[in-house]
């Protein structure tokens, strides 16, 4: 395994220093478990880092402390069900993640959408993409020590969540995919709300980059934190913005949008050369513009008709296996469905962004300074019930 | 008739030796100065905060949750009082009372009016910046005594930190002093009253006009000495949950809390006596017999707009790495309070 070339040089610096200090005194390492509860990780992640001093010898993530077997009790449930539990698995933009999995069985049913459906699935999508991004731009200043952002990100995010809320009903657990199409039709008057919450979403992302990306103490702490060049980001299964913010051009709204209308819209792929924490960061904020950009372009031309296909009462799924991914607010999230023709999913495999993210921890976390432990956690931005399932 | 005529009046305090009046006067300061100014700092500073971060702050607690402070005690002091199995328990018992003291014994030099003072010392700079010193070994006491591994990391950053900050803050004094000629804080606060800038004397010379290279290292320093953001990196919340406070609870975590509004206080109160002319006021004579009555709140008003300043941006900025902070206060603030002394200095003489 490589570090990076700063990584390594103050590495060996600080191997050097010590080894003459050891010849006077006997040190031994330190080890730290960030863990399980811990403020930063802001769920249950356990980071055992070996310290060397406030430098890190080793890092290792620990997880499974949030696992509910949302693969295995989907065995047990029919498919509409099964939106209910997949939800919860990241929390903070849970319509996203029942649309690739009623993609999946769509596929599996050759079942399409109708265009209103397919319209309003992609806004949902992409608010639901705000109000997660929304949270981390107020939540990496927390990171690095700013507390007053967090609490715009809260304020913010809650014109989004209200129009989720208007939409579906439910403001963090919509349930609101259905195959063939969605539970109901827009309520009279969302159009326009939706349309402020995004003037409001707007002006927050501007206080944000004059509040925080702006801020030199931020870009001191930030800038060449965390490198994380292409090659090995793509190695380590990297997707979304952490792997856009290392130059990778991919996006799978643009490249494979299979059933959502991005290509209706006129937006861009952001993509940063540096790979580091601030790098993501900026990525995410100008992600979170480009989505404003999406939604209410959409707004202007939602088509009219129903917004549910033809499907029988009692859903039996053919059997056959489909596997569709889409770009959620994390990263990549896919499903893999297993279907006998049953009522219930033979099995189900979930492909979730924040794991394959998380993996990446033990190479980057090497060789920095502990206050970057959390910067680097904090910009690499998991969800704990997306790494847990 | 003034302050200490009034007291010596009662004719109790003309029997007492020097120590005794001396131990009644910093009994009465700690009472009657620092109550009112935590409380005063700490509600302002919740409803500032508030207001910055669009919420309401307090609310229930008092009109416009104005006893938000006796509530917070009122809670604290419910709270059962636990010392961690393997801590050195009486290090670890001891070190918010090291804190507190170091806080307290700030506030004796500070004057309220032309004789409202409770001691006037004529090392009283000296004395303060020597005090406000002690409480790092406090910090050093709960991070060790601790036995907890995020309180040992918060223990030993806070110290190098206020170590290096130390430097700049009592540097930065320097200036002040020079151009004051004495380092008794009741001098300088008359030295700046009565001073004219260019032969115009109308608002005295708070040495904010003159010091205001080291008003602002004093600010910068003092952010720090206070382990405020950007320079709290000994407490940073979200990797070292508390520091050196994580395994306090009860009344001693309320000791370091109640610390670190009550340290911001004061320290705003010795920046206000420094640089901004301290009780006075323009608009009456120096030696006005007002002054004993609203000294105190003109003090306290600069308090507040000070303790403001140190909030705003400590609710406004992300925190420095250990390593970053370092560097600004050996590469750029003690060098600047140097070429300050020297530039003050080499004026002092010429003009």
């Amino acid at each position: 395994m490589t570090v990076t070339e700063r990584q390594q040089l103050n590495y060996i610096a600080a191997q050097a220093a010590d080894a003459r200090v050891n010849l006077e005194i006997e040190t031994e390492g330190m080890t730290l478990n960030i863990g399980p509860q811990h403020p930063a990780t802001h769920g249950t992640l356990r980071i055992v880092a070996k310290l060397d001093g406030e430098q890190v010898v080793s890092a290792e993530p620990v997880m499974g402390y949030m696992h509910r077997g949302y693969e295995k009790l989907a065995e047990v449930r029919t498919y509409p069900q099964v939106t209910t539990l997949i939800n919860r698995i990241d929390w903070l933009g849970s319509f996203a993640n029942e649309v690739p999995f009623i993609l999946a069985a769509e596929q599996l049913m050759e079942v399409e959408a109708p265009p209103r459906a397919q319209w309003i699935r992609t806004i949902l999508f992409e608010l639901s993409r705000i109000a997660n991004v929304t949270l981390f731009l107020g939540d990496m200043a927390v990171q690095v020590g700013a507390i007053t952002p967090v609490f715009f990100a809260f304020r913010d995010r809650e014109h989004v969540l209200n129009q989720i809320e208007a939409a579906t009903g439910g403001r963090f657990h919509p349930n609101f995919d259905r195959i063939g199409g969605l539970k109901d039709d827009l309520p009279a008057g969302w159009i326009d709300e939706t349309r402020q919450a995004m003037r409001k979403i707007r002006s927050f992302c501007d206080q944000i980059e004059e509040l925080v990306e702006g801020n030199e103490i931020f870009q001191a702490r930030t800038r060449g934190i965390g490198v994380i060049p292409a090659e090995v980001g793509l190695s380590y299964g990297l997707t979304g913005a952490n792997i856009r913010a290392s130059g990778v051009d991919w996006d799978l709204r643009r490249d494979n949008p299979c059933g959502l209308v991005y290509d209706q819209v006129d937006w861009r792929v952001w993509t940063h050369p540096d790979g580091d924490s601030f790098a993501r960061f900026w990525v995410r904020l100008q992600e979170t513009r480009e989505a404003i950009k999406i939604v209410e372009q959409l707004l202007d031309g939602i088509p009219a008709g129903p917004v549910m296909a033809k499907v029988p009462v009692i859903i039996k799924v053919p059997p056959g296996e489909a596997h569709v991914e889409t770009e959620n607010p994390l990263g990549v999230m896919g499903y893999y469905i297993v279907s006998k023709g049953d009522l219930f999913p033979f099995r189900v495999k979930i492909r979730s962004a924040s794991f394959s993210n998380v993996s990446i921890t033990p190479w980057l976390l090497k060789g920095v300074y502990v206050p970057d432990i959390i910067t680097i956690l904090g910009s690499l931005y998991f969800i704990l019930g997306d790494i847990d399932r | 008739m003034t302050l200490s005529a009034m007291i010596s009046g009662i004719g109790v305090f003309s029997e007492l030796s020097y120590w005794q009046v001396t131990s009644i006067r910093v009994a009465a300061g700690l009472v009657a100065v620092l109550l009112v100014a935590g409380t005063l700092v700490y509600v302002h500073l919740f409803k500032i905060v508030s207001f910055m971060q669009s919420r309401l702050g307090p609310m229930e607690a008092g009109p416009y949750g104005s006893l938000q402070l006796l509530a917070e005690i009122g809670k604290f002091l419910q709270k059962e009082d636990i010392v961690p199995r393997r801590a050195d328990r009486f290090v670890f018992k001891a070190a918010p009372f090291v804190v507190l003291a170091s806080t307290f014994l700030l506030l004796v030099v500070l004057p309220g009016g032309p004789d409202a003072w409770f001691i006037s010392n004529d090392l009283g700079i000296y004395l303060a910046m020597a005090v406000g010193s002690v409480s790092v070994i406090g910090i050093l006491m709960a991070g060790w005594g601790s036995a907890s591994k995020y309180s040992l990391l918060g223990g030993l950053r806070a110290t190098g930190q206020l170590i290096a900050y130390e430097l700049p803050l009592l540097l930065a004094v320097v200036g002040v002093v020079i151009q004051a000629e004495s380092m008794n804080l009741q001098q300088i606060v008359l030295v700046q009253a009565n001073g004219e800038i260019f032969g115009w004397g109308a608002i005295g010379n708070p040495f904010i006009i003159t010091q205001f290279v080291g008003f602002l290292i004093f600010m910068v320093a003092m952010q720090a000495e206070l382990t405020q953001t950007p320079f709290d990196m000994p407490v940073a919340e979200s990797e070292l949950v508390t520091g050196y406070m994580t395994e306090y609870s009860g009344l001693r975590f309320l000791l370091f809390f109640i610390g670190e509004f009550a340290t911001a206080g004061v320290f705003s109160a010795i920046a206000a006596v420094l640089f901004l002319g301290g009780w006075y006021v323009p608009g009456l004579e120096p030696t006005d017999n007002l002054f004993n009555v609203i000294g105190p709140l003109v003090l306290i008003g600069k308090v507040v707009l000070l303790s403001f300043l140190i909030f705003w941006i400590r609710f406004t900025f992300p925190r420095f790495r250990e390593d970053q902070l370092q560097r600004l206060a050996w590469k750029f603030l003690v060098p600047l309070a140097l070429a300050n002394i020297v530039v003050t200095a080499v004026l002092k003489v010429v003009i």
